[in-house]
């Protein structure tokens, strides 16, 4: 969408998007990770990581606490560096670029990311969905406004809070504010979405509305979901990722194929619930 | 497995559930007992009284000196705008001394502020760690020099220059004050607006630079506003500091006693005026008295500064307080 002042935020169809990757890259996978390590000072928190996170549908991180879930949802969206003394090692790919060389600022426009707590900003629900759009140099108010209702519509918030957008955004309740969280994320019309235990702050019937609202979000973009939750992992994902301990990728595929029957009897075992 | 002690009585009898008595033994033995594991609230409650005490007797002796002046000049006399305690007639306005007082004080936040609040910045969200440090320990340092220094250095160096610089008969004005009270009121604005900074949650600026903002959106959009009004107060009392200095201001103010919107200008603040006459003055006499009125205003200014930056700073920990 170009804006009257001309500035933009990304709108290419997912379609769009998928046409492109196969026709130039001859692949379906939007992220794709080769030998990717990743180290906090002398600690590392992932080994060798190699995978393609398909563009279609909810692809679920899994693992026991630990693991380097986290770290692995973060470095792809460059969120890791922020904090002192990292390294990476092997290449992510976004869109067939390198994503570890690209402008760390560049890639977080097109990957946005909703945390595990929520942590709206202390500001009007209002300013907190405009936040991304300002920042991006969208001024006009009618834009704005217009994004603003399109993102909470989209997380499912728009009935509940279109009466009092300029309440602070604080005063919402823990589910609300989540889906806040995602609504301030898709205000900047990302391509991808990453989410990091969700849920996990939350009742039952809040994370029966973010699962609902990560399935429909998923039809236009890419999302990527960090859980430790098996149950929701079986109901919301198409592709499953399981890490072990050491920040090792066990196992990759298709959530079906994983949970009836997994490669690795470590896999298996995790699945099962015997630890973790 | 640990039985509660003393805690629950299951012999029946009537009474409460959980026996809070306080163990008490007998005798001389009982008192030191106490004694060695109560000391610490007698102590306390001796020097806080002592110190409460200090407090009153100032405030009392303070006001009773300055009282006599409403009786003398009346309180328009004592706002008027002429100091001359020495003419005849004598005039005792305070206007000057406190339109000095401002016009440095304005001018030296004007300076320190923004410098400081960079310096906050900087040492909150930019610097590594080693630098956080260095910078810190280096405010430290400002902030424990001796005002006579300050005031040494403003005199030998800074009224020099801008006697040079602006063609002036004398270096020493309200300009040079100003300056130099901004850099004494720089350490305690920069620490305080970084303890502000500090004290905002992490998460908003992950937030924030999640979703593309550079440091400096993050900064100015985000983490200074959060912090607010722990800004507000750390600016605040960085006045206090400035309108409370006494020793570097007399030195380089130049210390005439009019009221003035020019930097290029001496003027004398409340405190120099003070400092400057207390001592040539006969105890009683209507300057006597005068001087202590101008140490109420001054008085009166610091509790206002100090009240209103405890109540912003009080704001902000309930803001986060969680
Ligand atoms: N900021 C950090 N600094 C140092 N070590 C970290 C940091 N974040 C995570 N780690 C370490 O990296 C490993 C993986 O962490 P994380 O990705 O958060 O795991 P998960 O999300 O699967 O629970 C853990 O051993 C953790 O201690
Ligand atoms: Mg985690």
């Amino acid at each position: 969408m170009v804006t009257q002042d001309g500035a933009t935020v990304t709108a290419r169809s997912i379609d769009a998007t998928r046409d492109w990757l196969e026709r130039n890259l001859h692949s379906t996978s939007i992220i794709e990770t080769e030998r990717f390590g990743f180290f906090y000072g002398r600690e590392q928190a992932l080994r060798e990581v190699s995978l393609g996170i398909p563009i279609d549908g909810v692809t679920a991180i899994m693992g026991p606490s630990g693991c380097g879930k986290s770290t692995l949802l973060r470095a792809f969206n460059r969120m890791n560096e922020l904090y002192p003394n990292t390294r990476a090692e092997g290449t992510i790919r976004f869109l067939g670029q390198d994503l570890l060389k690209a402008d760390p600022v560049a890639v977080r426009r097109h990957i946005g990311m909703v945390f595990q707590r929520p942590n709206p900003f202390p500001k009007s629900i209002f300013d907190n969905i405009a936040y991304g759009p300002r920042v991006h140099g969208i001024r006009h108010r009618a834009h704005l406004a217009e994004l603003v209702e399109e993102s909470l519509r989209r997380a499912a918030l728009w009935d509940e809070v279109k009466d009092h957008l300029k309440k602070s955004a604080l005063s919402l309740s823990g589910g609300q504010q989540q889906r806040l969280g995602i609504a301030r994320a898709l205000a900047v019309r990302p391509t991808v979405l990453l989410m990091d235990e969700p849920c996990s702050a939350l009742d039952p019937k809040a994370t029966d509305r973010i699962e609902t609202t990560t399935r429909e979000l998923a039809q236009e973009l890419t999302v990527v979901i960090v859980t430790h939750n098996l149950q929701q992992a079986g109901r919301i994902s198409d592709h499953v990722a399981v890490l072990l301990a050491g920040g090792v990728l066990a196992e990759f595929g298709s959530t079906r194929t994983v949970f009836a029957s997994p490669f690795s009897e470590q896999v298996a075992d995790y699945l099962s619930g015997r630890f973790g | 497995m640990r039985r509660p002690a003393r805690a629950l009585r299951d012999d029946g009898t009537a009474g409460p559930p959980l026996d809070l008595r306080p163990i008490r033994k007998a005798g001389l033995r009982g008192l030191i007992t106490i004694l060695k594991e109560r000391w610490d609230r007698p102590v306390f409650l001796a020097l806080a009284s002592v110190s409460l005490i200090a407090l009153g007797l100032i405030l009392f002796f303070i006001f009773r000196e300055a009282a006599p002046i409403l009786r003398e000049t009346g309180l328009s006399g004592f706002f008027g705008t002429h100091w001359n305690p020495t003419g005849s007639p004598a005039s005792y306005g305070a206007l000057p001394m406190i339109a000095g007082s401002a016009l440095v004080t304005v001018a030296a936040l004007v300076l320190a502020i923004p410098l400081g609040f960079a310096a906050a910045a900087f040492i909150a969200e930019v610097a590594p760690r080693w630098m956080k440090d260095v910078a810190k320990s280096i405010l430290e340092l400002l902030a424990g020099v001796p005002s006579v220094i300050y005031g040494f250095f403003g005199l030998m160096i800074v009224a020099p220059a801008f006697q040079r610089a602006f063609g002036l008969s004398t270096g020493r004005t309200a300009l040079t004050a100003s300056v130099i009270l901004g850099i004494m009121a720089l350490p305690t604005i920069a620490s305080l607006a970084e303890d502000a900074l500090t004290a905002v949650p992490n998460s908003y600026r992950e937030a924030s630079m999640a979703l593309g903002a550079s440091r400096w959106q993050t900064i100015r959009r985000v983490t200074f506003p959060a912090a607010f009004s722990g800004l507000i107060g750390a600016a605040i009392l960085g006045m206090g500091r400035a309108v409370g200095e006494t020793m570097a201001v007399l030195m380089v103010a130049g210390n005439a006693p009019q009221i003035t919107a020019s930097l290029l200008r001496p003027v004398r603040t409340l405190t120099s005026a003070i400092a400057l006459e207390m001592g040539e003055t006969a105890m009683g006499s209507t300057h006597y008295h005068a001087l202590f009125a101008l140490g109420v205003v001054l008085l009166i200014i610091a509790l206002v500064t100090n009240g209103l930056a405890e109540w912003f700073r009080g704001r902000l920990a309930r803001k986060h307080g969680r």
